[in-house]
């Protein structure tokens, strides 16, 4: 069970503008994902978790661009190979990659079942029209929807529906890994709610090994992932278990972060709101050393010297020049000041 | 202001129509200007079928007589010369009348002059009676003689003029066949770029004028199209109810009947004695707003649900207020495109009503389209008269073209999705 | 917090139906609503509940078809342009869509005046108006001096925001609609326009009415809550009676159906 589906090592992509300015939208990042996991990737908007989502599939789109380091998918490193052979024989098959709002990719003018026959034939895969009919409705019935989809055109079905159906296609090749990025923002709570039951089941019923979650809302998070790991700027500033990145965070700006959560839960009408001021750095020019440090309150001069990632026991990592104590000591003071008021 | 102009003049496409169409306008001002001809003044005078002089440089004959010659040898002069009398055809049909009159074939050679010439001096007989040959062949031979008399030789031309008292020839001068003239020299030379027309007007002057005509046509007429369509287009987007209602319904009449039945209709029923010009563009202008009328509602529709519009309704901005700041300048781009495309159409339209002879009175003004209609009223494109008619194609083209190069560049500034 | 128990907006029975004939929707289904000075409500419900256009009849921007609306104990009488002024020197609104709230062809100087002149402020020398744009920009953590002259678009979302309650500052109206005003903002400044919303309720006593979809944000903000499905209120209450115990099937459902942390989140009840 620990065999490791994916590695990431030091991954760093960049967009280059029409001004040809080199922006790094993921900045060395490294990760690991394990058979039977799912990692959770939190931040806000800007962070770059949708630019490291879609550098994961090594296919490159202009203005983004490969700069170094690796992907690894399965022993497998498809770092710097060719496109087309990226398209056909990794896209879908070992990782799938779930975009936001997915659902607008459907193609109005066709069937479900026509998208399902391209998918394949994409793949180099030559079933025949039956063969196909069949394989979409076993996944179909196993994850729960109905199978009269394949048959309706997408203006026929609502919004969350669609997203289902989609991520029923994009794991219909059994792809090892799957990237989903914000795949409930667009949808009714309650729709929301049956994607991301779909999404936990996919794991349990074997179409996938393990999944990379991505979203801004933390409590959907939490409930999702066994890991989590927070994004700012390009950069991993915190990776710790689900637990303890809610609970109990480290990193200032993942404090804070957890500490703007609201649930409809009881007790929960009297707690004091973090606020963070300012905003995310330009990555144009990021600021040398740690880049939240001008928004942070614990910052020091030493903090705009080079910062390196601490790892601790358990996978924990943390990004800061302040020790574990250091900081909970911090944050214990903050605590009682709060209570006091 | 400033970056959206510079946004404007970074587009390619913009630039290329901007510059076409600059020089179309340049032209049409400055050539007036500088040649001073009377773009409707006959300077031909024609058989029933029309002038239609081809495109070259007229010289003066009678001037060229009297200026002093220059004598100069050239080489190919003598074989240009013969050449310019004996066409291929020419040739052809002298060796088949000497065939016919018993010549064998191997001794006749139409490439050597001389000799044929010879052969056809010593064997002419216009009374020769050759079997198969009709009446009309036998005249062609007679001309054909009389017009290769003389073709070898060197001799010169005398010139003479009748003594005004005795009526009796007197030689002035003569005139050898070396013998040039400079045509700067000749008082009297006239170029004439496209020819004339059936009427013998000069085709470039009246090009030139034509265009500025037809172009006034069609940015008063855009004008006049682009401004109701506006309107109309935001009182029934913003006001709605009522008056969405009664705008629609003629809307909806004037697009179920095709603009072109509109305006022969109503071109038809002003009569031929008021049409001129800018009564045309006001009857084009008139009946060409629909598209954009429609356009601009549905434009308007979308907007005026949006957050500031209602902010501002909370201001208490009263409603002009909202149509002229929130609204009109979110459109303005639009309206820009549809007024381009406006001129363009209208200009056409005029060329089209023109082509039927219902534009704007021939004998006073000349526009592009009736410039098409003379042409081919006149035949020009069977008699092969291609100068009538292919540069006004060329002209209107080019208008079009670098119109609607213009609008497609406006759209990559104002819908960034289309940038390159 | 209840200042004192003023009603300050009610409503009977407000129905709003568009279309004729075969194309008849009912958005609004005969609500009725009690508000009291110096309250925080929330109108919760997903997107086609209607909530978008209840508050657009409250704000007076949509007719209402049916029902009466009493403000401050009078029936609301909007019918001329001068009255319509009258009424929205009372009542105010910040709309989800920090981007789309502003004029982009105007620098945001030009919102902050307006409002200057809708207090009766047009004819105050210029630095008077200055002093009261830099008190209005001070009160919601922006420097006046940074963004004057400035276009929409070179602003932040969060900035957009904040100004558009400086706007409210200046205005200080008796009811506040505020239609999603955080949920196109970053966690992060969540907190802070939230904090400047509940300030200005505890400085000048304004009545604020959040519609949302977000129940948390709801049950975290509010005295009382609305639930609102297909047109009707279908639950209302205190926050902590709707939320932690629900009655309708209606509530309950959408209570469940939102990722919790504390507690057990059920998924098996989709």
């Amino acid at each position: 069970m620990n065999q490791v589906m994916l590695e990431v090592n030091d991954l760093t992509t960049k967009y280059i503008t029409r001004y040809n300015e080199d922006i790094y939208a993921v900045d060395h990042v490294s990760l690991k994902v394990e058979e039977g996991k799912t990692l959770g990737i939190a931040g806000e908007s800007g962070c770059g978790k949708s630019t490291l989502a879609l550098s994961l599939m090594g296919y490159y789109f202009a203005p983004l661009y490969y700069t170094s380091g690796e992907i690894i998918i399965d022993g497998r490193n498809i770092s710097g190979l060719d496109p087309d052979l990226v398209r056909k024989s990794i896209l879908g098959t070992e990782i799938s990659y779930i975009p936001q709002a997915a659902m607008n990719a459907l193609n109005p003018t066709r069937k479900i079942i026509n998208f399902i026959e391209d998918v394949y034939r994409a793949h180099d895969v030559y079933k025949s029209k039956k063969e196909v009919y069949d394989l979409a409705c076993e996944c179909l019935n196993i994850l729960g929807l109905p199978v009269e989809v394949l048959q309706k055109y997408p203006v026929e079905l609502s919004g969350g529906m669609k997203q289902r159906t989609v991520i029923a296609v994009s794991v219909i090749l059994y792809p090892k890994i799957l990237i989903a990025d914000e795949p409930s923002s667009a949808l009714d709570v309650t729709s929301q709610k049956m994607v991301i039951k779909m999404l936990k089941d996919l794991m349990k019923d074997g179409f996938i090994k393990s999944m990379i979650f991505i979203t801004h809302e933390l409590p959907l998070l939490y409930n999702v992932t066994d890991d989590i790991m927070v994004m700012y700027a390009g950069q991993i500033v915190e990776k710790a278990s689900a637990k303890e990145a809610v609970f109990d965070p480290l990193h200032p700006y993942s404090k804070g972060l957890m500490g703007s959560i609201i649930v409809p839960e009881s007790g929960l009408r009297d707690v004091k709101l973090v606020a963070i001021p300012g905003v995310p750095p330009n990555l144009k020019n990021p600021p040398p050393g740690c880049r939240f440090a001008p928004r942070c309150k614990y910052a020091v001069a030493e903090c705009s010297l080079s910062v390196n990632l601490r790892n601790l026991e358990g996978g924990r990592a943390y990004r800061c020049i302040f020790s574990e104590s250091e900081l909970r000591e911090y944050y214990m003071k903050e605590a009682e000041q709060n209570a006091r008021k | 202001m400033k970056n959206t102009l510079k946004q404007v003049f970074h587009s390619g496409k913009f630039v290329v129509g901007f510059v076409i169409f600059s020089l179309i306008v340049l032209t049409v001002i400055i050539f007036p200007l500088i040649i001073k001809t009377d773009p409707l003044g006959i300077i031909s005078q024609g058989s029933t079928q029309g002038s239609f002089l081809p495109p070259g440089i007229y010289v003066n004959v009678y001037d060229s007589i009297g200026v002093a010659p220059y004598t100069l040898m050239l080489d190919d002069a003598a074989t240009k010369r013969i050449a310019s009398k004996l066409s291929p055809d020419d040739r052809i049909a002298i060796k088949e009348w000497l065939v016919k009159a018993g010549i064998p074939e191997n001794q006749i050679d139409t490439t050597d002059t001389k000799s044929l010439l010879d052969l056809w001096e010593r064997n002419y007989d216009p009374k020769k009676q050759i079997p198969g040959m009709t009446f009309a062949k036998t005249r062609f031979y007679q001309r054909l003689n009389t017009s290769v008399q003389g073709v070898l030789s060197t001799e010169g031309v005398i010139l003479a003029t009748k003594n005004a008292q005795t009526g009796a020839l007197e030689q002035t001068g003569t005139v050898k066949q070396t013998d040039y003239v400079n045509a700067s020299e000749v008082p009297n030379v006239r170029l004439l770029l496209l020819g004339t027309d059936n009427f013998g007007r000069d085709v470039t002057a009246e090009l030139v004028s034509a265009t500025g005509t037809s172009l006034l046509i069609g940015i008063v007429a855009g004008l006049i199209a682009t401004t109701i369509g506006l309107v109309l287009g935001l009182a029934a987007g913003y006001i709605g109810g009522v008056v969405d209602d009664v705008v629609m319904f003629f809307t909806n009449l004037l697009t179920v009947i095709p603009t072109i039945v509109i305006l022969i209709l109503i071109s038809y029923s002003i009569g031929q004695e008021k049409r001129g010009p800018v009564v045309i563009a006001v009857v084009i202008g008139f009946t060409a707003w629909v598209w954009t009328a429609r356009a601009v509602r549905a434009q308007v529709f979308s907007l005026r649900n949006r957050d500031h519009v209602s902010l501002s309704k909370l201001s208490g901005h009263p409603v002009w207020l909202i149509i002229f700041t929130d609204i009109l300048p979110y459109i303005a781009s639009y309206v820009i495109m549809a007024l381009i495309l406006q001129i363009s159409t209208a200009i056409l339209y005029e060329a089209s009503l023109s082509i039927l002879g219902l534009g704007p009175k021939t004998t006073v003004t000349a526009t592009l389209g009736l410039m098409m209609n003379w042409a081919f009223f006149y035949m020009a494109p069977s008699l092969g008269k291609w100068w009538a008619y292919m540069p006004v194609i060329v002209v209107i083209a080019l208008v079009s073209f670098s119109l609607n190069l213009m609008n497609t560049g406006l759209d990559q500034v104002y819908n960034p999705a289309l940038r390159e | 917090m209840l200042e004192n128990k003023e009603i300050i907006l009610s409503a009977k029975g407000l129905t709003k139906v568009f279309g004729f004939g075969s194309t008849k929707t009912l958005a609004v289904d005969h609500v009725d609503l009690e508000l009291y000075k110096g309250e925080v409500v929330s109108i919760v419900g997903e997107s086609g509940s209607g909530k978008t256009t209840l508050s657009k009849m409250i704000l007076g921007l949509i007719s209402i078809t049916e029902g009466e609306l009493y403000f401050q104990g009078k029936l609301r009488d909007i019918r001329t342009n001068k009255k319509r002024q009258e009424y929205w020197k009372n009542i105010q609104a910040i709309f989800q869509d920090p981007f789309s709230s502003y004029n982009i062809f105007h620098k945001i100087d030009a919102v902050l005046l307006d409002c200057i002149r809708m207090r009766g402020g047009g004819k105050l020398p210029k630095e008077k108006k200055v002093e009261l744009m830099e008190e209005a920009c001070k009160f919601v953590n922006l420097k006046f001096a940074e963004l004057t002259n400035k276009y929409p678009f070179e602003l932040s979302g969060g900035q957009m925001q904040r100004i558009m309650i400086a706007r409210i500052f200046l205005l200080k109206p008796k009811i506040l609609l505020a239609d999603e005003p955080t949920s196109m903002i970053d966690a992060c400044s969540r907190a802070t326009i939230l904090d400047m919303l509940m300030q200005l309720r505890n400085d000048i006593g304004m009545t604020i009415i959040f519609i949302t979809h977000d129940i948390g944000l709801a049950y975290f903000v509010s005295d009382k809550v609305f639930i609102m499905e297909r047109g009707k209120f279908v639950e209302s209450g205190s926050a902590d009676a709707v939320i932690l115990t629900p009655r309708e099937p209606y509530t309950k459902r959408l209570i469940s159906d939102v990722p919790k942390i504390y507690e057990e989140w059920d998924l098996s009840t989709v």
